[in-house]
């Protein structure tokens, strides 16, 4: 089973000119997102136990990953219809980006890009949280 | 029900295959960017200019990706430096996997420079690492300068923003102070080089890449 089906076109590079004008604009790369994420699901599952079915997949997506959760989603259910991963859900857990700060070591939510340290002052402050762009867990049904 | 505990990368294929090429671009001391901006922001013209000056005794070479044409790589193969064409086809950004087979049938021995022009997009491409040394990011003068503020991931994870078409500010409404404080607050560490065709800025650009090069070179630099 190769739920994967179709993301070898994702990989693009030296399609002759003049052809795939009709897929313009549906290769987002939140779409080569879920397909990375449905690659890597195939991988997991022939880890496991003949049979194991996969109920839901727990993805993590940081403020600053540059991914668009809407997109995401709509990336999803497209790349799952009428394949064998059509009954899995998707759940996104969306990270605020925080901040860390080098002098007073005061840790806080970036709000608005304020990424002065509200404590101290402090403009160089380092990113601590709010890149991520993971898979988090799967839920497997028994 | 019970449940997997995963915690991996989503682009974890392309993490390994953006490791094995940085170990490549380490053991060869080839320095590597990769340039990114929204289309029409002026990474090409720039990329011209830089290979007008660059000394011709450096050996730099160029990919350059688009969704179509091979236009740009005519337009940077003039200056004798090899230029390769990525075509993407309609993908939104290069992939290490691209990156990995244009350069395969290039020996990298003896290189010193690799300019990734990436496809005109301020979204997608920040996902994806080449192996690069440094993103950077151009944002023009004719954009708004809340370009910062909309698109933070990439003057977050770019080293250096270039603020291009500078000889345009009379005529735009643009604040180019507030551009760079929009910057700053995304990035504080960002470094900023303000640009123009006409020849603006771009002793100090060139000076930028030739001093990152010379640390390359000496294994001061090594990419993370």
């Amino acid at each position: 089973m190769d739920a994967g089906v179709g993301c070898e076109k994702m990989e693009g590079s030296e399609v002759p000119i003049g052809t795939g004008q009709d897929h313009l604009g549906i290769y987002m790369h939140e779409l080569s997102i879920v397909c990375s994420v449905l690659d890597q699901l195939d991988e997991l599952k022939k880890q496991q136990p003949e049979g194991t079915k996969f109920s839901k997949v727990g993805l993590r997506v940081g403020e600053l990953a540059g991914v668009d959760v809407d997109c995401l989603r709509f990336g999803f259910e497209c790349s799952v219809k009428d394949t064998p991963w059509e009954t899995l859900a998707l759940e996104i857990e969306e990270v605020p980006r925080r901040q860390r700060c080098p002098g007073c070591k005061a840790e806080f939510k970036a709000e608005n890009w304020a990424t002065e340290c509200p404590k101290c002052g402090e403009a160089a402050t380092v990113t601590i949280a709010g890149e991520e762009l993971q898979i988090a867990f799967v839920e497997v049904d028994e | 029900m019970s449940q997997i505990v995963v915690e991996k990368k989503v682009l974890n294929e392309n993490q390994k295959l953006a490791a094995e090429l940085r170990e490549k671009f380490r053991a060869h001391k080839i320095l590597v960017v990769n340039i990114i901006s929204s289309p029409g922001s002026g990474k090409t013209t720039l990329l011209e200019r830089t290979l007008e000056r660059l000394d011709k005794s450096k050996r730099v070479v160029l990919l350059t990706g688009d969704l179509q044409t091979e236009n740009d790589a005519k337009r940077l193969g003039q200056w004798g430096f090899p230029v390769k064409q990525i075509i993407t086809g309609g993908t939104c950004h290069l992939d290490a996997k691209m990156i990995e087979k244009h350069l395969a049938d290039w020996p990298l021995d003896g290189f010193d420079m690799l300019i990734i022009e990436n496809v005109g997009n301020l979204v997608c491409p920040t996902s994806y690492d080449l192996g690069e040394h440094f993103k950077i990011v151009m944002l023009s003068v004719t954009e708004g300068e809340d370009k910062p503020l909309k698109y933070p991931s990439i003057f977050l994870k770019s080293e250096l923003m270039i603020m291009s078409k500078m000889d345009l500010l009379p005529y735009v409404p643009f604040d180019a102070e507030l551009a760079k404080k929009n910057a700053r607050s995304v990035h504080p560490g960002i470094q900023i080089i303000e640009t123009s065709s006409k020849g603006d800025g771009l002793d100090q650009w060139m000076k930028w890449l030739e001093d990152k090069l010379a640390a390359v070179k000496s294994g001061e630099l090594v990419s993370a």
